[in-house]
């Protein structure tokens, strides 16, 4: 074998211009399917991040039929203290269930004493809501305390209203809302923080304490809106999803209808259907890469074969089986394919290296300054260069087969 | 026994609707250590008759035995193998592969046909080159030496099996007088040190002059012989 890979290397030099051009094709085509990989997958994993991680968690559990009314923000749907205490249970026998953050999620008018506007508020138990978002705690861009979310009686605000409102850290506000029964309250909180805004459901939401909304909200006992829940890896999800759901349907209303609903953040956040479109771009990037190497080491390979049919000749006519000539030009294409592949991977591994050092920023939506981080997994890598690699020995088989198969006394008169 | 027997020999070809019947039944037979030439003029069926011995070609009438092997039974693959084991070939045009180095192309039919060990194989390619008046060219290309050089390397490969019989087809016309005369006397010696029997298809007269035994052919039939060699 280890002759074969020589005469073929030979081969591939004696041809110098057309390896260089072949292989620079392969190489082209490697750079741009790794660093389109690198880039969006980096902005797809950071955008996943930052929804997982600092608003919706990995998975909820809603009262029935919630989900449905969401953009209402309705109390009457909210889980009771038996419900609330049911879902404890069947959470805390799941052992890759890191922890879970119970939140009541309301409406309410923002007064300054001079201004009044609508915000969304997620109330929470902070010591639950940083084990179960904790780059929440990384979304406070002012007024930002060590350890602590927030105190009773304080308020994050998202930074917009901030703005909007000409609010600060510190200052008091008022805050109204209806209850369930329509009656309404006030209270009065200290803004304790300024949120970033991000992309998608919540990203825009002020944070409260839980038991501030329940005195806001006039709630006896425990209300719960809904319960986030974060598992110890995103690699456990759908097992998870699969298990809580199952346990979750056995437990009925007196309808005899399942109490609960149980979504995955997938179905929560309408970027799912960016990441999917990144996904597809990304494949149909493998499709051209894939035609690109067919196309161009078919070509090389088929030209090769043409060019040194006199020689197939010769081969054959000195005694070596068909199976070794076609394995000398199955081993042409393979050593192409593998220079693209090695020297496409270290183009893009120094470009990757060279972006991240160049800290590009760029915007998204309502965020800006989002920086460009692009990042490739080994995985990643190997799959790209199996695959141009493979596609390589799959082109080389045609032409291979060709001068295997060739007629020796033709091949000899060949000219 | 004979090396090379042919009973009633035939090949035929089917060129759209025309037959041409290129060996019309030849009988003849060649011994081992022979030095043999087949003459006559163009598409007579020398060449025809050279690649049937050389089982590049299957006879499509009568019988054509090579080292006890009738060779019309070999599949293609039993026919390279054979080749590779029984045959050397030498070519008008050298065909020498231009990738591989002087030794490289001796030691080719020893590394991709026949797997001889790497020290054995080494000594019999330094041994032919020796023999050939190659030894110092060992590590030159193709490209970097004359045609006689090349001529030279090519009867090493055809000889570096240790091959019973080497067919050699115009090996010196692409060659100047001198040259080819070199190179004819190149292959008496090797087949006295070796055995080897050589046949030619040829219309040098200098290849002729030194052939022990001459066949003429015309028409893909055999008019005579003389020389020592048989033929019915």
């Amino acid at each position: 074998m280890l002759n074969i890979i020589k005469i073929a290397a030979r081969n591939l030099r004696r041809y110098q211009r057309r390896t260089i051009l072949t292989s620079a094709l392969i190489t082209l085509g490697v750079v741009a399917v790794l660093l389109f990989i690198s880039v969006t997958g980096s902005f797809k994993d950071m955008m996943v991040g930052q929804i997982t991680d600092s608003m919706l968690g990995h998975l909820q559990i809603h009262r029935r039929g919630y989900l449905a009314s969401i953009d209402n923000l309705p109390l009457d749907r909210n889980l009771n203290e038996r419900q609330v205490a049911k879902v404890k249970n069947v959470l805390s026998n799941v052992d890759t269930v890191e922890s879970f953050s119970m939140r009541i999620k309301l409406g309410a008018m923002f007064s300054n004493f001079t201004e009044t506007t609508n915000i969304r508020l997620n109330a929470v138990i902070p010591e639950q809501e940083v084990k179960t978002v904790p780059l929440l705690q990384d979304r406070i861009i002012e007024g930002q305390k060590e350890n602590v979310l927030l105190q009773k009686g304080e308020i994050l605000i998202p930074e917009l209203i901030a703005k909007g409102m000409k609010v600060k850290v510190g200052d008091s506000i008022v805050l109204v809302a209806n209850n369930k029964d329509g009656s309404v309250n006030g209270k009065t909180f200290t803004v304790g923080g300024v949120l970033e805004g991000i992309s998608g459901p919540g990203g825009r939401d002020g944070v409260i304490h839980l038991n501030d909304a329940s005195e806001l909200l006039r709630i006896d006992g425990v209300e719960i809106s809904e319960i986030a829940v974060r598992l110890k890896s995103m690699d456990d999800l759908p097992p998870v999803f699969s298990r809580l759901k199952a346990e979750l349907a056995t437990i009925k209303d007196k309808q005899d209808k399942p109490v609960f609903e149980l979504h995955t953040w997938e179905k929560l956040t309408p970027f799912y259907n960016i990441a999917q479109m990144i996904d597809l771009m990304t494949f149909f990037i493998k499709v051209m890469l894939v035609a690109i190497v067919l196309v161009s080491i078919m070509n090389v390979m088929i030209m090769a074969v043409y060019e040194r049919i006199n020689e197939i000749g010769t081969i054959s006519a000195i005694g070596t089986l068909p199976g070794k000539i076609m394995a000398l030009f199955v081993t042409e294409g393979f050593l192409l394919g593998v220079l693209g592949t090695v020297v496409g991977t270290i183009i893009s591994l120094i470009s990757i290296a060279a972006v991240n050092a160049a800290e590009i920023t760029f915007n998204f939506g309502r965020q800006s300054d989002l920086l460009l981080a692009p990042v490739i997994v080994h995985g990643d890598v190997i799959t790209i260069g199996l695959i141009v690699i493979g596609i390589s020995v799959l082109a080389s088989l045609q032409p291979a087969f060709k001068a295997a198969r060739m007629d020796p006394i033709t091949a000899l008169r060949h000219v | 026994m004979a090396l090379v027997t042919a009973n009633n020999l035939e090949k035929t070809y089917q060129i759209g609707e025309i037959t041409v019947k290129a060996i019309r039944g030849v009988n003849f037979s060649i011994e081992q250590a022979s030095f043999v030439s087949f003459v006559g003029p163009s598409g007579s069926g020398k060449s025809t008759l050279l690649n049937m011995i050389g089982c590049l070609d299957p006879p499509t009438g009568g019988s054509l035995h090579v080292a006890d092997q009738n060779i019309a039974r070999l599949n293609r693959k039993q026919a390279a193998r054979f080749r590779g084991e029984h045959i050397g070939f030498v070519f008008q045009d050298f065909n020498l592969i231009p990738v591989l180095t002087v030794f490289e192309n001796v030691e080719y039919p020893l590394l991709m046909v026949q797997n001889w060990p790497e020290q054995k194989r080494k000594k019999q390619v330094n041994d032919l080159l020796e023999a050939v008046g190659m030894g110092d060219q060992a590590n030159k290309y193709p490209g970097q030496i004359s045609g006689g050089q090349k001529q030279r390397t090519a009867v090493a490969r055809a000889l570096v099996t240790n091959a019973k019989l080497v067919l050699a087809d115009e090996p010196t016309a692409n060659l100047d007088g001198e040259t080819a005369s070199r190179i004819i006397d190149l292959m008496k010696k090797m087949r006295d040190e070796l055995d080897t029997t050589f046949i030619f298809s040829t219309h040098d007269p200098r290849v002729m002059r030194n052939a022990e035994i001459i066949f003429t052919l015309e028409d893909g039939k055999l008019l005579q012989n003389n020389n020592g060699g048989s033929h019915a």
